[in-house]
Formats: structure tokens, sequence, C-alpha cells
């Protein structure tokens, strides 16, 4: 599966962002209809950065992953639709003619960098 | 900050918003770049392992390599064992192995593609056809700046199969059903398949196809005559 080369490019974006700063929490948002699995990206997260040239900074770090759900709005009756299964179909009335309107996401949304600084 | 509290222990939020893979989707735009400067068009094949890809591009060599230049990208986790299987047609092949790493990759990327361009007389070529890694998941995801992709799907593998991996069936504009000389032998519902795949990709082009016997691959080559003139872009590029 591609889960490791998928936490390589996650991996890459956030230390280019994080400019040496040490991250402690990474989001992504993953759409249902990749087909990516959640568990195994945060299984895969340590194998994808550690000893890796230039990704110090996420040693320790945790993948947080937001699942959204595949959702469909009808060009027929404008009805909305969650989808259980792959099927792009209004469940309001039934038809296929369908435009899909989530499910596809694919980001790196943030992270969190330590900021254990003592102020005076 | 707003905390006053004298030991910051917390965390602070840097907002990213970018696309996963995005730094893949340039370089594919970079490799589309070339391709369209040399003037040739570019299909991607992809399938589970299996399903006759390298069958089919055999007998689609025999039938257009004496009439059009064609250069082939052979994308193989370990072995030159299917590039072997192209020779002799007068195409050009160029052969990457993703072996290198952890097991191999299951897919082609873009700085893949990338790095066999120089080993493909692209100026001379008016067609590249690449065959990603057998698996029907991940070739999906990953663009590899290729105009079309077309997808084999063999009878043998059940007619569920849209529904089970519609990533890649929604992707492709065109599905090739191969390995049709099968069917009297198995109890292969082709109604169903085609609902399952209408299900997940409505209006998809489809072609029933042979690679055993040559049937249908005629129309295939038809369709690579011209598959910028075919309707239908990939919805998930
Ligand atoms: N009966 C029948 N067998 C076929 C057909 N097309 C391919 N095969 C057989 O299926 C097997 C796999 O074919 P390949 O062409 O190697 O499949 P592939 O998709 O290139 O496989 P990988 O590159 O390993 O993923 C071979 O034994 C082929 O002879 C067909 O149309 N009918
Ligand atoms: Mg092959
Ligand atoms: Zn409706």
């Amino acid at each position: 599966m591609h889960e490791l080369s998928i936490c390589r490019s996650v991996a890459d974006i956030v230390a280019r962002h994080a400019a040496g700063r040490r991250v402690t929490r990474v989001h992504l948002r993953v759409g249902a209809l990749r087909q990516v699995v959640p568990a195994t990206l945060v299984y895969c997260w340590e194998l994808a950065h550690d000893g890796e040239p230039g990704t110090a900074v996420l040693a320790g770090s945790v993948l947080v992953v937001e699942a959204v759900p595949a959702g469909v709005r009808c060009r027929r009756c404008g009805a909305h639709s969650e989808l259980a299964v792959p099927i792009l179909r209004c469940a309001g009335c039934g038809t296929t003619d369908v435009v899909l309107v989530s499910g596809e996401e694919f980001l790196v949304t943030s992270f969190e960098v330590a900021t254990d600084a003592v102020e005076a | 900050m707003g905390d006053h509290s004298g030991y910051r222990t917390g965390a602070e939020r840097v907002e990213v918003l970018e696309r996963i893979l995005g730094e893949n989707e340039r370089v594919a735009r970079a490799n589309r770049a070339a391709f369209d400067a040399a003037g040739v068009t570019v299909v991607n094949l992809m399938s589970a392992p299996g399903a006759g890809k390298t069958t089919l591009l055999a007998e689609t060599l025999r039938r257009l390599a004496p009439h059009r230049r064609i250069g082939v990208i052979e994308g193989d986790i370990e072995t030159s064992l299917d590039a072997d299987r192209l020779a002799g047609f007068g195409a050009s092949i160029a052969l990457v192995n993703t072996g290198n790493g952890f097991g191999g990759e299951c897919h082609l990327d873009a700085p893949m593609i990338a790095s066999a361009l120089p080993r493909l007389p692209l100026a001379e070529l008016d067609l590249v056809i690449i065959e990603n890694v057998g698996n029907l998941v991940c070739p999906a995801e990953f663009a590899v700046g290729e105009d079309r992709r077309a997808m084999v799907f063999a009878v043998t593998e059940g007619e569920e199969k849209p529904l089970k991996y519609p990533v890649m069936f929604r992707s492709a504009d065109l599905v090739l059903v191969n390995k049709t000389d099968l069917l009297p032998h198995l109890d292969f519902d082709t109604e169903a398949f085609r609902r399952n795949l209408d299900a997940v990709h409505p209006g998809v082009d489809v072609l029933a196809i042979s690679a055993r016997t040559g049937m249908g691959v005629n129309a295939w080559c038809d369709w690579l005559a011209d598959p910028l003139g075919a309707p239908g872009a990939a919805p998930t590029r």
C-alpha cells in the first residue's frame, strides 16, 4: 500500500513549514473516497520520518487524521446525502444525477509546535 | 499569545492547508509539459496484478508499432520480465524498477516517470504508454503527467470490484474489460458489473476485449489513435 509514501510526503511538507521548530502533532484531512486507511497512516508515520534527512523536528510527533465522509448534492431535488458506500446516488430521490461535494480531500491542514518556553 | 500564566507548555498551531500529493502533482505537471513540448500523447495503463496489461501492450505494439512511433514506460517492482516481453516490436522501451527501499513501491509516481524520460527519444515519438505497477489501489492516487488513464479489468476479478476499489474505477477515462474469452467458463455477471461500474463512475467509456484472442483490440487501438478526442476527463485527477 502507499501509506508510507504518503507519510513521507506529509513529513516533507511539515518539516518545510516547521522551519526548525519541534513539531508535536500533525493534522490531516482525508476524504472517504481516498483509499487510504487512517490507522495505517498513523502506524506508518514514525517509519516515514525516522532517520530521514531533514525531518528530525518530527521526532516523537503524532499524526491525527480527520476523516471526511463522502457526500453528494442532488441536481434534481437538491438534497444532500452522506454516502456509506461509494455509490454516487441521492438518498432522497434515488437519482445518480449528483455532484460530489466531499470525500476527495487529501490535505495537511495544520500542525502544532511545542512552545515550552518559560516566560518572565 | 494571550496567555499570561507565566509558563507556556501549550502548542502553537500552524495552518498549512497543503495538498498531500502536491509535490508529486508539481512533477507530474513538469512531465506533462515535457510531453506536450515533444508533441507526445501519454496514456497511463493501470490494473490489478495480472489483469493483462503486458499481454495487451504486446498485441497493441504488434498492430500499431509499424505505423506509429510508440514509447513504453514499464513499471515493474523488481524485474525486467514485462519489458523483455515487449522487445522486438520496434517500440522504445524504458524500464522503471520501483524496488528500491521498502519492498518496492506499489505504484509509479511522477518523479519515477521523470527519471525515465531521458531514456526515451521523446521528440521522435507520437504516443507513450505507461504500464503502471499491477495494483488496484495505489496507482490511481498518483498522477504522472498522463493525458488519459485507461484501466484493464479482467472478468476473472469479479463483478463487485468497482464497489471495493472505487478510486481507480473513478479515475479511469476508459475501462477495458479483458479476458472475455473466459466468460463461458465463469459465472461473471456482466450486467451487475456494468451496474457497479456505473454506480461509481457514471458514463465512463467501456470496451470489452480479449488480449488473448485479439477481440476488441482493434477498437482499443482506434481509441489510442485519438485518446484526447475521446470523451470524459477523470474526476479525481
Ligand atoms: N484467457 C486470457 N488470458 C489472458 C488475457 N490477457 C492476459 N491473459 C493472461 O493473464 C496472465 C497475466 O497477464 P499479463 O499481461 O502479464 O498481466 P499484467 O497486467 O501485465 O500483469 P502485471 O504486470 O504482473 O500486473 C498471463 O498468463 C496472460 O497470458 C486474455 O484476454 N484472456
Ligand atoms: Mg505486466
Ligand atoms: Zn435527489
